[in-house]
Formats: C-alpha cells, structure tokens, sequence
C-alpha cells in the first residue's frame, strides 16, 4: 500500500483545521477543531512514517499484485478491534451515566455532568460500537457471499477511519457541549455533513463489491445490509437539515420547527433502531447464525416476506414516540397500527433464524458462542413483541416518559445487539488472525452468562421502576387529590437505580472478559482448558453391548 | 395460488441477481411511510391551532434557550404535556402544537427523568431557579439533577446575536428586520435591572425583564438560561383560549 496519498491528505486536513481554529467565530467550534487538528496531526505523523522512498537507479521489478486473489481483511481487523474497543468504553459511560442517576454528586460539571453523559454513552454503543460491528461484519460478509474483493481499493480504509474521525468528533462534540439535541442526532451540521461522505463512500464500497461479484445470487445478509445503508442515508440526511449560523461556528437552527421537527426527528429515530439496529444486524445473523450451526438458513421464503415487510412496515412506526402529544391524532393513529404489524415481519426474522438451528439444536449445550446467538435472537424477539406492545396507546400512556421505556431499549440493545456482535466477534476472531480457535471458550462461557444476567436484571429492574413511576404520577387519593410529588416519585426510585448499575457492571466485565478473549487469541494463545460437555452418563444407565462369549 | 407464489418467486429472483433493481425497490419500500406521515404536517391546516400571543424568542430567551440545549436539559425534562387530568393538574394546559411552532429544534423530550417543564415559566421565583441551578438539593432534597453553578460564573458570550436571528428567519421564524436590527441592544438591556424595556416589550409581548441572576453588574450564562425558563409556556392567554375540537 502507498501512504503518499492519505499523508497528503491528512496534512492538508490538519492544516485546513488550524485555519479554522484561527477563523473560528465561537469557542465551541475552536475548541471542537483543534481536536480535529490533533487527531489528524497525529494521522499525518503515522503515516508520514510509513511512506518509503525508492532509491536511486533502475525501479524495482514489482512482483505481479495478486491481492485480487484475497479478500480484504486487514480492514475487517482493524473494525474488530475498534468494535471490541468501543464497546466497552461504551458500557462503562453507561455505567458511569447510571451510577449518576443513583448518586447525583458524581456529576462533574460542566464537561462530566448527565446531560452530556447521556448522549456520549448512547452513540458510543449505537454508532461506535454497533456501528463499528456493522461495517466489520458487511465488509467481510459481502466479500465472502459474493466470491469477490472489495470494491474500490483504499476506499474501504477511508469509510473505516472516516467513521472513527466520525465518532470522535461527536463524542467530544457532546462534552464540549456541542449539540444539535436531537436524539441519536445530536452532532452539528459540520459533523453531519463529514458522516454523509463517509456514508456515501461506504455505500458505494458495498454496492461495487456487489456488482463485481461471482456469485450469480446475492445473498440475503446483503439485502438486509444494503437496505441499511441507503436508508441511513436517507434518514440521517433528512433528519440533519439545519441552517447554521456561520460556516464557521458550531451552532445551526434545525430547518424544521415544532410538530413537523418532533415527527421528522421520530421517524429518524425509530428507524434508526429500525435499520441501524435491526435491518443491518439480522445481516449478521444470517451469515453468522448458519455459519455456527453449520445448516442452511430455514426458508428462503420466509426471508423473502420478512425482508420487505419489515423494511417497508418500520419506517411507518415513526409517531409511536408521539403519544398523546401535539402531533394530529391521525398521526399517532397511524403509527400504532403499523407499529403492531411490525411484530410479525420482525418475529419471521426470528423464527427463521431460530429454526435455523433445526437439527443442530444440541450443539447449544456445548458451543457458547451459537449459544449466544439463540439468546440473541431469543432477545430480539421478546424486544420486538414488546415494542408494538408499548405502542398502543393505554400501555404507552403509562410507559411514556418512564424507565420502562430505558428498559425495553437496553433489552433489544444489550440483549439482541451486544450478544449477536459478541458472538460474530468470536466467530471472526480466530479466522481473521488465522487461529486454530479461540483463546478460552470457557470465557466465552463466563461472558455469556454475565451478559445474560446483567441484560436480565437490567430489564427486570426499570420494568418496575418504569410501572412504579407511571402509576406515582397518576394516582389519587378518595378527596381527589394527586398523592404523590415529583419529588416523592424520584425517591422511591433509588434501589432500583443502585441495582441497575450492578446489571451494568455484570455486562461491563462479560465486555472485559471479551477483550481479553480476543487480545490472547489474537497473540496466538490458547488456553488449556477442558472442553464444554454435556452432562455424563451415570454408569449404570448406558447402552449395553453383547460380550463376546468366551 | 400455488401458481402466484411460483410467479412471485420467480419475479423475485430478478431482484435477487440484479442490484440496481433491489437498490431501486428497497429506497421505494422505505420511502412510503415516510411520505405520507410527514409530508402532511406541512399542508394541512389544523395540524398547528391558531393561537394569540406566539412569538419568536427575546435574544436573551434564544441564548438561554441554545445552553439549555447544550447542557442536553432536554435528556430529562419533557416541555410536553398531554392531556390527562393528573397531567393537567401537575403542569398546566396540555400543550399545543403552536405553543413550539418557533422551536428549532423542538424540545418536546422524551423522559422524564425530571419533571416537565412546557410551563415552568412563573412558577418560581428567579433567586428559587438561580439556587436549584446552582444546588438543586438544597432546594428539592430528593432531586437527582447535577449542579449547574459554573453557568453563574461564566459570562454570556454569543457573538452576532443578530446572525443567529437571521439563521432562524431563513428557516422560517419570523423574526422582523427591526428584530434583527435591535438584536445586540435587546440581548444586553432584557437582564438590566434597570434598563430601558419599551422597544424591547413592543417587539417581544410578556417579555419577562430584570436582573434574573443575582448579580446585576454581569450578564451571565445563567441569566440567560433563567430568562429561557421564565417565558415557558407562558405566552398564550389560556383563560381566553378556545379549543378547536374538530377534525384533529
């Protein structure tokens, strides 16, 4: 590979940057480029170091490049490693944000207080860890479904980075308080528009792996993924049109205001659960889920009704969000109706990939990582019942506003995200670093059961705290009266807050179990360990074979 | 039906080796639902009442409003009230769509963390806000909100005022060019104690004026997030305020 290219680029960035920090019309985006300067700076620095120069006299004979004949890999490990990363620093802010809301003296303000904290630990899970995870997975999926390279050389290494920058700078955006407040869209126009790029770039990587492929078929991880991709696109382009106020200052006014901003914002952001957090990642699951089990995907059928239900049905669920608010009720309507036909596209993902493990079903007890797969695709559906549950209006007029709404999201994000990821780590690690097989599957072990219970306290914990809020809020006593303050509501919610930081610090170390799994595997260790085995025989109750007679 | 599914199948194994014809049908299917949800709010009239009393925000209510979207305020406190009685008698009238036609963004929210703030504004005194901001257990023990004291000691610094007025009018706020005009000299006189108000109320109705942080001499942070929270809900005339009951 040549770095003369991106050196140059990354020169000029770090360059452009610093005039902007000179131009900068507001402290925020001064303090938010010289980040961005330092970040580059130090890109331009590695890969100033890695260009060599040619010496004098007649050019070396270069042997004939036959990396066409590979897949690209080094890109998927590098996405590996920053999925791994990313995910535990993104559960330990999570941690970090629950501990605050049990103990409010452990905000630091201004940068470390929970408004800010919030948004950090929503994105690092979402798009910097799952969103890492996404691009990993597509990329060695689509190369290996399609018996072809990625497309467009380098062009793969710039949607990498280019995410990374992508994250950093919104991480750093949140603590310095650069917001636009939109939920899972708050980075500012400038932030925004660089993510587009990207996004486009990885469209066009994905789309020209595709089209070159040797595979008369395109299978169907990549319908889901590419469904993804353009809809994000769509969404996030959409959802992010503002007005800034100078192009060279970190504010800008969304173009939309009121009623039409909440409603456009909400079909952003249930579609960013919808297609981020769904459609990319049952991608996964139906390359990883066979691959494990060693069987055909269940029907092909049932992926063909489930793909176009799904996509075509999420993107309507929009204004469930919206309950009982200033949208026009024909809205709200609308989006509980298609919110509860969703329930059966989404259970069709799960039943296929569930039924997939028909005839495998006993390598459960001995295989962890399909393991966690099945628990995986086992949250997932409790998930996807749950939500077109909490989307007819009674239930939401309780759960609205409420923790429970906090537990439904961390069942379908810990639960379905986090172990399908895991386990496609797991799966990845030992064939991309060319490993006999993983570190320690008694690890694996261990993490699945911290996960599970962490994800199930977790959930059980702000059912209760949720329902419990609700119905404070909402009770009378015989005279008429309202019973309960605000206050009295936030009281009564403190053990449950002290045990959701436990469940998080049960998920956080099955995340640093993980890492350490995969750091050992990759420098080539193995542990000795017994294998996972079913239950042994008693000796008395075993298949009796004819003796020989003497 | 047997043989509509083998001619569905067949028609979808076009799609299935053609990605331009699978790329084309995915952007279709997603586009829909947006389209016609959406598309609507901006057409049909009884989407926003007509109301009396709407206005853009006050330079200074603008700046406070901008750090409580900083501070990501809305993370915990909800600015929507839906109509149910507990709701009603906790916070007020429900809200209405007009009531947040100028905000942009929207902070509607969606927890509620803390409890809702769509019409805080008179509620509290000024030195009760500047002292929950400053130490919320002091004033609500059982609170769980951070402290806010540093917004007290920060200077309230927005270079042209008036270019972020003129950002929100072409977006579509109607924001007068006397609006635009007078922006520097409102932004400064709102917080003076004693300050020369006429051509600020005559632009702004209700505009709540005064020394808001406790320290007259400074134009704070705080003085613009307290100046933010003191106009919540507070412009339209409930007592006059008829509901349309029709047709939403």
């Amino acid at each position: 590979m040549r770095f003369e290219t991106p050196f140059f680029l990354t020169a000029s960035g770090t360059f452009l940057a610093v005039v902007l920090i000179a131009f900068s019309e507001d402290k925020g985006f001064a303090q938010h480029m010289s980040v961005l300067a330092a970040v580059l700076l130090l890109a331009s620095i590695v890969l100033a170091r890695k260009i060599t120069f040619a010496p004098a006299g007649p050019a070396p004979v270069v042997s004939v490049d036959n990396s066409e004949n590979e897949y690209m890999d080094e890109v998927i490990r590098y996405g590996v490693i920053a999925t791994a990363f990313w995910g535990v620093v993104g559960f330990l802010v999570g941690v970090v944000a629950a501990a605050q809301l049990a103990w409010p003296e452990l905000n630091i303000q201004p940068y470390f207080n929970f408004g800010r904290i919030r948004p950090l630990h929503t994105s690092a899970v979402i798009f910097a860890f799952g969103g890492s995870a996404l691009i990993a997975t597509s990329f060695y999926i689509v190369q290996r479904t399609c018996r072809a390279r990625l497309w467009g050389g380098n062009l793969a290494w710039f949607v990498f980075w280019g995410y990374q920058l992508f994250i950093v700078l919104a991480a750093t955006g949140y603590l310095l308080g650069i917001t636009q407040s939109k939920e899972y869209a708050e980075p500012e126009w400038y932030v925004d528009l660089w993510l587009t790029i990207v996004w486009v770039a990885y469209l066009v990587v994905f789309i020209g792996t595709i089209v070159k492929r040797n595979e008369p078929h395109i299978y169907v991880a990549n319908w889901f993924f590419l469904a993804f991709i353009v809809t994000v696109a769509m969404l996030h382009v959409v959802n992010g049109l503002s007005m800034p106020v100078s192009l060279l200052g970190s504010k800008s006014y969304s173009a939309f205001g009121g009623v039409q901003d909440a409603l456009t914002q909400w079909w952003y952001g249930h579609n960013a659960v919808g297609f981020f957090l769904t459609a990319g990642f049952l991608g996964m699951m139906y390359y990883f889920v066979p691959k494990q089990a060693d069987r055909p995907v269940y029907s092909y059928r049932l992926s063909i009704i489930h793909f176009w239900g799904l996509i075509f049905l999420y993107i309507w669920a929009g204004p469930h969000h919206l309950h009982f608010t200033a949208l026009p009720d024909w809205a709200q309507t609308l989006g509980m109706v298609f919110s509860i036909m969703l329930w059966m596209p989404s259970w069709g993902g799960m039943i296929n990939g569930l039924m997939t493990l028909q005839g495998a079903w006993d390598k459960v007890r001995t295989d962890p990582i399909l393991r966690m797969m099945v628990i995986s695709l086992a949250f997932y559906g409790m998930s996807t019942f749950e939500g077109p549950m909490m989307s007819i209006k009674t239930v939401n007029s309780l759960s609205h506003y409420t923790d429970w709404t906090i537990g439904h999201v961390h069942s379908g994000a810990l639960g379905w995200n986090g172990m399908i990821t895991f386990s496609a780590l797991y799966f990845l690690v030992p064939r991309l670093w060319g490993r006999e097989r993983l570190y320690s599957l008694r690890l694996v072990n261990w993490h699945f059961w911290l996960a599970t219970l962490g994800i199930v306290l977790y959930a059980a914990v702000m059912w209760v705290s949720g329902i419990t809020q609700g119905l404070m809020w909402r009770e009378y006593d015989a005279e008429g009266y309202l019973v309960y303050t605000f206050a009295e509501s936030i009281a009564a919610l403190f053990p449950y807050y002290v045990a959701r930081v436990f469940a998080g610090i049960l998920f956080l170390s099955g995340g640093l179990v993980m890492a350490y799994n995969i750091y050992m595997t990759i420098r080539g260790h193995e542990r000795l360990e017994d294998a996972l085995r079913t239950t042994p025989q008693p000796v008395n109750d075993r298949p009796v074979v004819a003796q020989p007679a003497e | 039906m047997a043989n509509f599914t083998k001619r569905f199948l067949k028609g979808h194994a076009k799609l299935e080796r053609n990605v331009s014809l699978l790329f084309v049908g995915s952007l279709s299917a997603v586009l829909v639902g947006g389209i016609v949800e959406i598309a609507p709010l901006f057409y049909l009239e009884n989407t926003i009442e007509k109301v009396e009393g709407m206005r853009p925000y006050s330079p200074l209510e603008l700046a406070g409003r901008n750090i409580y979207i900083r501070e990501g305020c809305y993370v915990c406190h909800s600015q929507m009230i839906r109509p149910f009685r507990d709701e009603v008698e906790r916070y007020g009238h429900f809200s209405l769509a007009a009531e947040s036609m100028y905000d942009r963004p929207f902070q509607w929210g969606s927890k509620r963390t803390g409890p809702d703030l769509a019409r805080v504004g008179a509620r509290y005194s000024n030195e009760w806000h500047v002292q929950h901001l400053i130490d919320p257990q002091s004033v609500v023990p059982e609170s769980i909100m951070p402290k806010y004291g540093f917004l007290a000691e920060a200077d309230l610094k927005v270079e042209n005022i008036e270019s972020h007025l003129v950002a929100n009018r072409r977006v579509g706020v109607p924001y007068t060019e006397a609006m635009v005009q007078n922006a520097k000299a409102d932004f400064v006189v709102q917080a003076n104690a004693d300050g020369d108000w006429d051509g600020l109320m005559e632009r702004y109705p209700k505009v709540v004026t005064g020394d808001f942080d406790g320290d007259p001499k400074r134009l704070t942070e705080m003085d613009a997030l307290v100046a933010y929270l003191q106009m919540l809900g507070t412009l339209v005339d409930f007592s006059t305020y008829e509901p349309e009951l029709k047709g939403r």
